[in-house]
C-alpha cells in the first residue's frame, strides 16, 4: 500500500507505539482487500460492548490510553452493554461493570467522546453525501452508506479505533465507486405498513443477497419511508446479509433511477408475499406464553417511543412478561420531559439509557430472570438472540405491547 | 498425496490443524457459546460441534461486527479456532483475525471451499503464500 510521509511516520512510531498499532492493524486488513492506500475520514463510530470485549480486549484499549493515545478525529460509541445505573436488577453483576468502567475510562483518556447510540444518524451528526468515515455497528453503516450517501465499510471496534487514532482507513469495499455499484436487482410488491414489516423486507432481500461484497438496487418502492421505516429496513438487511448498502430507486440518494447504479442490465428477482412468509413465519408463537417484550436494536428513536408511550397509556403489563426498551441518552432527556418515559414506565415498562439489549450479556441475563421466550418487532434482534438460548419471536409494536399486556403472544400478522 | 488450494493473501500465521466443515456462513456473536466453544445457534450446520483449535471452513459472514473484538477474546482463553477458511470473508472477520492474530484466507482459486475440503482433513494454512495444503484427507 502506498503512504503518504504522515503514515510512513506513523509506521516508524513517531507518532506513538498506539498510533503505530494502528496503522499495521490497517496494513494488514487493507492487504487483504488489495486497497492501494488511505483515505481520511471525518469521524469513526466504535462498537465495544463489554461481553464483546472480554477483560483481554478491555486491557487491550487500557493499554493503548497508558501510552497516551489519543485520537485524532470526531469519534463516538455504540450503545454499551451495561447500563451503570440499572444492572443489578437486570441481573448484571459487579464483574461486568467494572468491566464497562474500566473500558469508559480507558476510552475518555483517549478523548472518544461516550455518546453510547446506534442511531447517530438519527442523534448525533449524520455523515454528509460522499463523506468518508469509519463506522462499527452494521444498522449505521447500511444507513450511512444507503440514506445518508456516505462511504463506510463494516469497521469492527479494533478497526475503527485504529481509524480514530491515525483519522483514515484503508480504501477498499464501499470507499471505491465501483463496489457502490448495484449487484443484484429486486422488484417488491407490496410497501411495508409497520416498522416489523419493514424488517421482514429487509431481511429477506439480505437473507437473498447473501454476501457483504453484494449491492442490491429495489424496485417497487414508491414514495419516502419514514427515517424509522428505513432505519429497520437497513439494520435487519445487514444483520440477515452482512450487506452494508443497497439502494432504492427514486429514493435513496445515489439512485435517481436504475442506470445511475448500472442496474438495468441486472435479472430482476421479484420478492414475493411467500418470501417475506418465509422468513417471519419461523418466529411466531401465537398463544405462546411470553417471558420478555423487548424493543431495541436499533435504539428506539424520539418518534418511536412517542409511538410506544400511547400504546402503553392507560394499560399494564402482565406480572409475568418484563418489557424493556432502549434508547440512547440523547433521546431519554427529550422522552422524559415529554411524558413519554413516565406513560412506559407507567405500563410497567424499564427503559434502559444507553444499552441495547443484544449487547447486555444477552445470555446471562437471561438465565438470572429465567426469560425464554422473547417477543420484539425488531427483526434484527430475533435473528441474533437464537443462539444466545432464547426462542425468540416477531409481532407489530401494537402486538407487543398487547402481548405484554396478556401475558401471550399475540401476533395478528396474517390476519 | 497432498492437495494444494491457492487463495487470496490472507492474515495471521501459518497453522496446521483438522478441518470442520459447513456450507453455512459465520458470526461469533449470532452462532457461538463462546463459553463453552461450541456452536449454539440451533439453525447453524455446526450446532453442538466444538470449534476449538479446528480449521473452520465456512461460507462467508453473516451479521454484526461484534466478532473483530470477539475472535480476540476467544484467544485470550485458549477457546478459539486455529483458523477461518472462507469463500469470501468480510470486512469484520478480516479485523477481528487481524487483532487476535488468527489465521484466515478467502477466494480460492478452484471454487467452493467448502466443497473443496472436508471435515476431518488436515490442512496447513498459510495466509502470507495465500495457500491451504491438504495434507491428509479424511476418510470419504
Amino acid at each position: 500500500m502506498k503512504l503518504d510521509d504522515q503514515e510512513q511516520a506513523m509506521l516508524a512510531g513517531e507518532h506513538g507505539s498506539a498510533c503505530q498499532w494502528a496503522i499495521q492493524h490497517q496494513l494488514q486488513v487493507g492487504r487483504m482487500f488489495d486497497a492501494a492506500d488511505m483515505v481520511s475520514v471525518s469521524q469513526a463510530h466504535m462498537m465495544a460492548d463489554p461481553e464483546s470485549l472480554g477483560d483481554a480486549g478491555v486491557a487491550f484499549v487500557e493499554g493503548l490510553a497508558a501510552d497516551g493515545a489519543h485520537v485524532a478525529i470526531p469519534m463516538i460509541t455504540d450503545p454499551r452493554g451495561v447500563d451503570l445505573s440499572y444492572y443489578l436488577p437486570l441481573g448484571q453483576t459487579e464483574e461486568m461493570a467494572d468491566l464497562e468502567r474500566r473500558f469508559v475510562a480507558a476510552c475518555r483518556a483517549m478523548g472518544i467522546m461516550m455518546t453510547d447510540t446506534c442511531i447517530n444518524y438519527q442523534t448525533i451528526m449524520p455523515p454528509l453525501y460522499g463523506d468518508h468515515v469509519a463506522y462499527g455497528d452494521t444498522g449505521v453503516v447500511i444507513y450511512s452508506n444507503s440514506v445518508c450517501g456516505a462511504r463506510s465499510n463494516f469497521e469492527g471496534g479494533p478497526s475503527a479505533l485504529a481509524a480514530g487514532l491515525t483519522g483514515r482507513t484503508p480504501r477498499y469495499g464501499l470507499h471505491l465507486d465501483e463496489n457502490r455499484r448495484a449487484t443484484q436487482r429486486f422488484v417488491v410488491d407490496d410497501r411495508p405498513r409497520d416498522l416489523m414489516e419493514w424488517g421482514i423486507l429487509g431481511a429477506t432481500i439480505g437473507r437473498m443477497a447473501g454476501s457483504y461484497w453484494e449491492v442490491p438496487v429495489i424496485e417497487g418502492i414508491d414514495g419516502a419511508p419514514t427515517s424509522d421505516e428505513i432505519k429497520h429496513f437497513g439494520a435487519a438487511m445487514a444483520s440477515w446479509g452482512s450487506t452494508p448498502l443497497f439502494h432504492i430507486v427514486g429514493v435513496t440518494p445515489e439512485c435517481r433511477d436504475l442506470g445511475d447504479v448500472e442496474g438495468a442490465g441486472l435479472d430482476a428477482r421479484r420478492v414475493a408475499a411467500a418470501d417475506l412468509n418465509d422468513l417471519g413465519a419461523p418466529f411466531g408463537a401465537a398463544g405462546e406464553a411470553v417471558d420478555v417484550v423487548v424493543f431495541a436494536a436499533p435504539q428506539l428513536s424520539l418518534v418511536e417511543i412517542a409511538q410506544l408511550a400511547r400504546l402503553c397509556e392507560g394499560r399494564r403489563r402482565a406480572s409475568s412478561t418484563d418489557m424493556i426498551v432502549c434508547t440512547p441518552v440523547q433521546v431519554y432527556g427529550d422522552a422524559k420531559q415529554l411524558g413519554y418515559i413516565d406513560s412506559i414506565e407507567g405500563f410497567g415498562g424499564t427503559v434502559l439509557t444507553g444499552t441495547c439489549f443484544y449487547q447486555q450479556y444477552a445470555r446471562e441475563i437471561a438465565e438470572a430472570n429465567g426469560w425464554t421466550r422473547l417477543l420484539s418487532n425488531s427483526v434484527k434482534i430475533v435473528n441474533i438472540l437464537g443462539g444466545y438460548g432464547y426462542r425468540p419471536v416477531l409481532a407489530s409494536m401494537e402486538d407487543c405491547v398487547a402481548s405484554a399486556e396478556a401475558g401471550t403472544v399475540i401476533d395478528r400478522r396474517s390476519a | 498425496m497432498t492437495t494444494r488450494l491457492a487463495c487470496h493473501v490472507g492474515i495471521g500465521p501459518t497453522v496446521d490443524g483438522v478441518a470442520l466443515v459447513a456450507d453455512d456462513n459465520f458470526s461469533a456473536r449470532y452462532d457461538l457459546d463462546r463459553v463453552n466453544g461450541v456452536f449454539s445457534r440451533p439453525q447453524h450446520r455446526l450446532y453442538g460441534q466444538s470449534y476449538r483449535d479446528v480449521i473452520l471452513v465456512l461460507n462467508t459472514a453473516k451479521g454484526g461486527v461484534a466478532t473483530a473484538w470477539m475472535l480476540h477474546e476467544m484467544v485470550s482463553r485458549d477457546m478459539a479456532p486455529k483458523a477461518l477458511l472462507l469463500n469470501a470473508a468480510n470486512t469484520i472477520l478480516a479485523q477481528g483475525a487481524a487483532l487476535a492474530n488468527m489465521a484466515m484466507c478467502d477466494r480460492f482459486t478452484d471454487g467452493d471451499v467448502t466443497g473443496l475440503i472436508r471435515t476431518g482433513d488436515r490442512l496447513v494454512v498459510d495466509p502470507a503464500a495465500g495457500l491451504v495444503t491438504i495434507a491428509e484427507r479424511a476418510a470419504a
